[in-house]
């Protein structure tokens, strides 16, 4: 393969991995306060579906990405009573949630299937642009692109920087002791599953405004599902996050190009790399456990404090 | 008298027969892998279907997104207890489904698309859409500058294989240098996936793209980079004006309206049929303005040629990518060989696997 083509293959990687990137950051928000999301799949394709129709209705692609933000965060807090004020068992609501968003948006998108809309449009940086190799690669996509650039160190700034996301982390790490310290968890936790969901929308807004320019059922085709899986290879930190959603994006758009370039080799097995790599990914995390930054309460209800 | 009173008895008979026949109404339902409004395979049954709809006595209905397997049988046991008379479904995984209900109603007429099993009441259609896809790549074969041609193709079975031969055919009957790229997604329509795959093709010096999926995404990839697009299916220029050059494309209605008049006169038989260009089950899109005068000219006297049966396009010599001869000189494929093709003809690149 000549430069041209790697540095072509680099660009598409981030292009693909930036939906994830968003969704992966959402979840490890969610989880860092303690509740596990696994309605990401259902809030991204609302947030899909919610940005290209207020694109299409407004015109406005901006406008379109923060409504499909604010519906993601609407969208989890359908996750949140359940979780938080009725106790109820996080796996079941969140698959609830990824079953209802697919079938909702899927029901609602229906009239909007194979209709054109505005979007975002790559805009080169001036100045960066123009780098070599780094410049075609980083600097050479649309808007979006640089929005997620800035939010994996943003969220650490959050998380490790801020009294909040202290709080937050205390709420996922060890509730009780938060309580005795006079934190309101449940406020917290709250906070976790609607920012979290925020971002989802993004992701999902992202496949619909710049990634692709339509609207059509099941455009999320199991990003979120990834992105759930990331968020364990990512440790629940969100500088790991940008490594692993760029290392799905560019397996996604390596084997689309080792076929384009005429590799002799099966496409089933080319097309079975990204969901290998889920596999192997997993494995990985499990045995290097010890450096992992998993919340301790991850997944355990606490009872609200009256 | 009596005569008379034969001849009266007769005419009656026939007259009220007559209308009685004309009208019974005809319900006819049908059955939609994907949403209608995709612009693709759905949407081009869902326009034979409104043609009917048209016609006198003839009511129809339909339900999108049904998946393959046990819901699409539950739709159809319930159209056929609601006495549909005619039960149509366009995707080949229905097949076994519909076989298995086609059975428990045999006096509901079945018709499947794409498939290749029939019963008493169940027949099965397609068209020869490879007529077409010669057509389209003997525009692209024009078109290409680099003399690479992608195409983004969607699962390793016959029909897509048979659809790539063609149009390399194609290609290479104007333009025996150029060479067709093939990239599989293992989708029908994955508007994300596609355009990726589009620009996967257009990475590697690609300077036309076609498709055999449902969504526009590789015809968006192809006028993103400003070069050209086959589209599929529909005409998706409005997708992508400056890149759409042409599209192979459906016209079920021819094949729906002859059903409904053989069902209404009691002609209609069960089994396969494939009617091609010549029936008009299949055509080519209008060019777009930058497709040339000349190349519009060649592409329609070729058309005229397979209309008139002396154009067949499987035609020998063929020989495969290794080189082997696969149709010796002369010989014209069976559409036995057509619908079981699984190699690929020289001037493809790209595995079947």
């Amino acid at each position: 393969m000549s430069t041209e083509i790697v540095i072509a293959l680099l660009a598409a990687t981030v292009q693909s991995g930036t939906p994830i990137l968003f969704a992966t950051l959402g979840e490890i928000l969610s989880e860092k306060s303690g509740v596990l999301n696994l309605g990401v799949e259902g809030v991204m394709i609302l947030g899909a579906l919610v940005g290209f129709v207020v694109a299409r209705h407004s015109g406005n692609p901006l406008l379109a990405f923060v409504a499909a933000g604010l519906v993601g965060s609407a969208a989890t807090a359908v996750h949140g009573p359940v979780c938080l004020w009725f106790q109820g068992n996080q796996v079941v609501s969140g698959l609830a949630l990824t079953i209802f968003g697919v079938g909702l948006a899927n029901y609602l998108g229906t009239a909007y299937i194979g209709t054109p809309a505005p979007g975002f449009s790559p805009v080169p940086l001036p100045g960066l642009s123009e780098l070599p190799v780094l410049g075609p690669i980083f600097f050479n996509h649309d808007p979006l692109v640089y929005v997620s650039y800035l939010v994996p160190p943003l969220l650490w700034l959050f998380l490790h920087a801020t009294r909040y996301g202290l709080g937050l982390r205390a709420a996922g790490e060890y509730p009780a002791a938060a309580v005795a310290a006079g934190l309101d968890v449940v406020a917290y936790r709250w906070l976790g599953v609607v920012g979290g969901g925020f971002f989802m929308g993004l992701g999902g807004a992202y496949l619909s405004l710049a990634y692709t320019h339509l609207w059509t059922s099941n455009l999320t085709a199991g990003r979120g599902w990834i992105a759930v899986a990331l968020v364990i290879f990512a440790f629940w930190r969100p500088g790991r996050a940008v490594f692993g959603a760029y290392l799905f994006g560019g397996i996604m758009a390596l084997q689309l190009r080792l076929q384009a370039s005429g590799a002799q080799l099966p496409s089933s097995i080319l097309l079975m790399l990204p969901y290998t790599l889920t596999v192997v990914v997993l494995v990985l995390s499990s045995w290097r456990k010890g450096s992992s930054d998993e919340p301790a309460a991850l997944g355990v209800n606490v009872a609200p404090v009256d | 008298m009596r005569i008379v009173k034969a001849v009266l008895t007769l005419f009656l008979t026939l007259w009220v027969g007559g209308a009685v026949a004309a009208d019974k109404e005809l319900k006819v339902g049908f059955i939609y892998v994907s949403p209608v409004g995709d612009a693709g395979w759905s949407y081009s049954h869902d326009v034979g279907r409104q043609a009917i709809e048209a016609m006198d006595g003839v009511t129809t209905s339909y339900v999108e997104a049904v998946p393959e397997g046990p819901d699409s049988e539950r739709v159809m046991t319930n159209m056929a207890r609601k006495d549909f008379d005619i039960i149509v479904a366009t995707s080949f995984g229905y097949m076994d489904s519909m076989l298995k209900v086609a059975k428990q109603f045999p006096k509901t007429v079945f018709l499947h698309c794409s498939g290749f099993k029939t019963a008493e009441n169940m027949g099965n259609f397609f068209g020869r859409m490879y007529q077409a896809r010669y057509l389209s790549g003997m525009v692209a074969g024009a078109m290409t500058k680099s003399n690479t041609i992608g195409y983004v193709a969607a699962f390793p079975i016959p029909e897509v294989i048979r659809g790539i031969n063609a149009f390399t055919l194609g290609v290479r009957a104007v333009n025996p240098k150029a060479t067709v790229r093939v990239v599989w997604t293992k989708t029908w329509y994955d508007p994300a996936t596609e355009k990726e795959a589009g620009k996967s093709l257009l990475d590697v010096g690609a300077d036309v793209v076609a498709q055999h999926q449902d969504s526009p995404g590789p015809q968006e990839a192809a006028q993103e980079k400003g070069v050209y697009s086959i589209g599929y299916n529909s005409d998706m220029s409005t997708f992508a004006p400056k890149a759409h050059l042409t599209a192979p494309v459906w016209n079920w209605k021819v094949y729906y309206t002859k059903v409904i008049d053989e069902v209404r006169k009691g002609t209609w038989k069960a089994g396969s049929v494939w009617p091609g260009m010549a029936e008009g089950i299949v055509d080519l899109a209008p060019f777009g303005p930058m497709v040339p005068k000349e190349v519009q000219d060649k592409v329609n006297a070729e058309k005229a040629r397979i209309i008139a049966g002396e154009q067949k396009i499987f035609v020998g010599p063929l020989k495969d990518q290794s080189g082997a001869v696969k149709l010796a000189a002369g010989a014209v494929a069976s559409d036995e060989e057509l619908l079981g093709m699984t190699w690929f003809v020289d001037g493809v690149i790209g595995t079947t696997k």
